[in-house]
């Protein structure tokens, strides 16, 4: 069990870049009024077929050859649901995967969101070639972070150098604070 | 929130200092272990301060990279280590606190931190 939400997204999100993803986009939107955090993960990675994504939230299927387990998927549905919400994925074969899980904004199982900007920059650190858009909404305040545009005024540096990497962090920090200190 | 002029200026003080770094090789690999079981146990903050650790001590030679499951979950956070001509260290049940000694004491120093190690631990 993940003590963070942002470690749930951490663990889904490196299976984006585990099926060849070029482009992994995050969203996370809070609506206070109708009581909902929304997460999304998606990428342009390899999906999946029918047969697979039906497996994917078993605990027992995985993917791996060196275990027989394969907890984050499962991990992060029973999140959502154990707060009232849900938990959804599409894939297509070549086309690439899509992740979404809603969740009891406020409710009393609902885990905190935790350090976002950790979890966006370990996904960036070891693969500074894969592009990452983070959305982040708590009702009409938001941000996003798009790791092209990045790429465009670093001119060759890459995203994974340890500067960069705490610019982003403290860049997402911030944008979070803007919105009232997050979920 | 921070601005884009602010990353170019971050670019060009970088773009000065990697010219001294192409010089240098990573020749010790800092491997930390990032599957579910890892991150569950608290990898993340482990592997973030190897990468401050490390930048703040300007260490050139060092390369901090994450892999799947090392094998043994209830070990984790599990780290290995592996220099030119040594034996691969394998560090587990690590935290961040941990980690300076760890660079210091490794990475600089040579020394082992053995008390950390798996063979401590076992």
């Amino acid at each position: 069990m993940m003590p963070e939400l942002s470690l749930n997204i951490l663990d889904v999100a490196k299976n984006s870049v585990t099926a060849g993803a070029t482009l992994i986009q995050i969203g996370v939107t809070a609506d206070t009024a109708a009581d909902q955090l929304k997460i999304s993960i998606t990428d342009n990675g390899c999906g999946m077929d029918e047969q697979t994504v039906r497996r994917v939230t078993d605990p027992f299927y995985t993917t791996r050859t060196t275990r027989k387990v394969g907890l984050g998927v499962p991990f992060f549905k029973m999140a959502a649901e154990m707060t009232g919400g849900s938990f959804a994925i599409d894939s297509r074969p070549g086309e690439g995967t899509a992740v979404r899980a809603v969740f009891g904004l406020r409710h009393i199982d609902r885990m905190p969101m935790g350090d976002l900007a950790a979890s966006f920059c370990t996904l960036l650190q070891p693969n500074p070639e894969v592009d990452f858009v983070l959305t982040y909404a708590v009702d009409d305040h938001g941000f996003t972070i798009d790791t092209r545009e990045y790429r465009a005024v670093l001119e060759g540096l890459s995203l994974g150098e340890p500067e960069v990497l705490a610019f982003i962090a403290e860049q997402i920090r911030e944008g979070m604070r803007e919105c009232g200190g997050g979920v | 929130m921070k601005s884009i002029a602010e990353l170019k200026a971050l670019r060009d003080q970088m773009q000065a200092k990697m010219n001294v770094r192409d010089s240098e090789d990573g020749s010790i690999r800092v491997v930390v272990g990032m599957a579910t079981c890892g991150i569950a146990a608290g990898a993340r903050p482990v592997l973030n301060a190897f990468v401050e650790e490390i930048n703040k001590r300007g260490l050139k030679n060092v390369t901090v990279t994450q892999t799947g499951c090392l094998g043994v979950c209830r070990l984790e956070p599990m780290v290995e280590v592996m220099m030119p001509g040594e034996e691969k260290v394998t560090y587990v049940k690590l935290t961040a606190e941990m980690v300076p000694t760890i660079v210091a004491s490794h990475l600089v120093n040579k020394q082992v931190v053995k008390e950390y190690t798996i063979g401590a631990a076992e």
